[in-house]
């Protein structure tokens, strides 16, 4: 199997905090500057490194936001019991430093020659690599159709949504809002299931070609419980394992 | 010299010296990371084979159960930097399986459900140091985490404890498995943070 986008070695770089966008209460968007930054695909990830007075060291990794091209940007949702993410969240602004390292990962990965169609299934924060893939997209103009499926817990946890709202073509939006929703709402009001999966997804047979290696492509990327259930829905709606990519954040309730 | 990040403060480390690696923290959760869906192989079609020695070996799960297994508390660091301390596995040493098995190779690749693949020195998996383990606190060891059975290899980052192993391809030559052809470190020791390749 090709392999991968590491160069040689990876080595921790020097990153300024450039802009900072607010995209809910609990998630903000740091642009980070970083001046031999190699570029990366969409879909990667990057490692963090925050250093204190006195000299204490925390690294984190985090899906990167921005797509292949753009200025790296990653996209933070505050864990409260967390000791990076609320620095990210809440602290750091424009002239900050911290060390990042990467990128990284090289299966969770869309480039415009994987063709489709796609199907993205974000549950929370996991849109984050999904949105990578999204604008990518829109810049290469690729007319790749997309559906994306999308899980919060209500409204105002929709990350990137201004940018969701308006969709480039090709590109269908699906939210369900599992916790609360507006008035009138009239889209998916609960967890993802296999009866939302088989009206959403693309049928198996969709797209150019047959046989193996055809046929839809699937990203699922959110807490092990969305992707566990997504991920079997999937398989049991026919798609081929193969053509099923997860990443996964947070604890198994075990 | 790392440069400060103005206003960091962090949590300093107040769990067991010694016990975590550089950049790793410690969880009480247990973490799942996979990169596609969970495959569920049923008991009765399980089975689970040494290749590549002079004779090859294989057990059903009947008969792998029957062999002679062990509980052992072990430290678990994955490269994404988690650590999780004191979990408890019950399974069957490499050392029994590997027991009977002429061979030559120096290598291993473990060989999952799913597709997945990764790498491993012999001289890792013998002397106390390697299981499949079925059981985590001492219950069956959930789909998700890797079950029926998984490798168990604490020593090493835990992507090499492959989840869901179905067999040991004995080899000559050190072969990349799946994260090692995506960049990751072609051993993963977390003591010497050998996370990605170079490292």
């Amino acid at each position: 199997m090709a392999g991968t986008a590491v160069r040689g070695r990876l080595t921790w770089q020097t990153a300024t905090v450039g802009s900072v966008v607010s995209e809910t209460a609990r998630v903000r968007t740091l642009s980070l500057s970083v001046p031999d930054w190699a570029g990366h695909r969409a879909g990667q990830h990057v490692d963090v490194r925050l250093t204190a007075e006195d000299g204490y060291q925390a690294e984190r990794a985090y899906s990167i936001a921005s797509a292949p091209g753009e200025p790296l940007s990653i996209t933070v949702e505050r864990l409260d019991d967390g000791e990076v993410s609320p620095y990210l969240t809440d602290e750091a602004r424009a002239g900050d430093q911290m060390e990042v390292r990467g990128p990284i990962g090289g299966y969770f990965v869309w480039d415009a020659l994987d063709g489709g169609p796609l199907l993205l299934l974000a549950g929370g924060s996991g849109i984050v690599p999904l949105r990578s893939m999204l604008r990518h997209r829109e810049r290469l103009g690729s007319t790749v159709p997309v559906r994306l499926l999308y899980s919060s817990r209500s409204w105002a946890d929709v990350i990137y949504r201004s940018e969701l709202d308006q969709p480039s073509d090709g590109v269908a939006v699906i939210h369900t809002l599992t916790r609360q929703q507006p008035p009138g709402w009239t889209g998916y009001a609960r967890r993802v299931d296999q009866r939302m999966i088989s009206e959403v997804a693309w049928p198996v047979d969709a797209g150019p070609g047959a046989g193996p290696g055809a046929g839809p492509l699937a990203y699922a990327c959110g807490p092990t419980s969305f992707v566990e259930t997504v991920a079997s829905a999937l398989v049991a709606f026919g798609y081929q394992t193969r053509r099923i990519r997860t990443e996964r954040f947070g604890a198994s309730g075990q | 010299m790392s440069p400060i990040s103005r206003g960091f403060h962090g949590r300093r480390r107040e769990d067991a010296p010694g016990r975590v690696p550089p950049g790793q923290y410690v969880t009480r959760d247990f973490p799942v990371l996979s990169a596609g869906p969970t495959p569920h192989t049923a008991l009765d079609r399980w089975t689970f084979s040494i290749e590549g020695g002079h004779e090859p070996k294989r057990w059903t799960w009947q008969e792998f159960q029957a062999l002679p297994a062990e509980t052992v508390t072990v430290d678990i660091h994955c490269v994404t930097r988690w650590s999780k301390l004191d979990t408890a596995w019950t399974g069957v040493s490499l050392d029994v399986l590997l027991e009977g098995v002429e061979h030559d190779a120096a290598y291993v690749l473990a060989v999952c459900d799913g597709g997945y693949t990764t790498n491993l020195p012999v001289a890792d998996l013998t002397g106390g140091q390697a299981w499949v383990a079925f059981n985590y606190d001492g219950s069956p060891l959930r789909a998700e985490h890797g079950g029926p059975a998984r490798l168990l290899v604490p020593h090493l980052y835990f992507w090499k404890s492959a989840k869901w192993v179905r067999a040991l391809r004995l080899r000559d030559r050190d072969e990349p498995g799946f994260w090692e052809n995506y960049g990751y470190h072609i051993y993963g020791d977390p003591w010497r943070e050998q996370r990605y390749a170079g490292d």
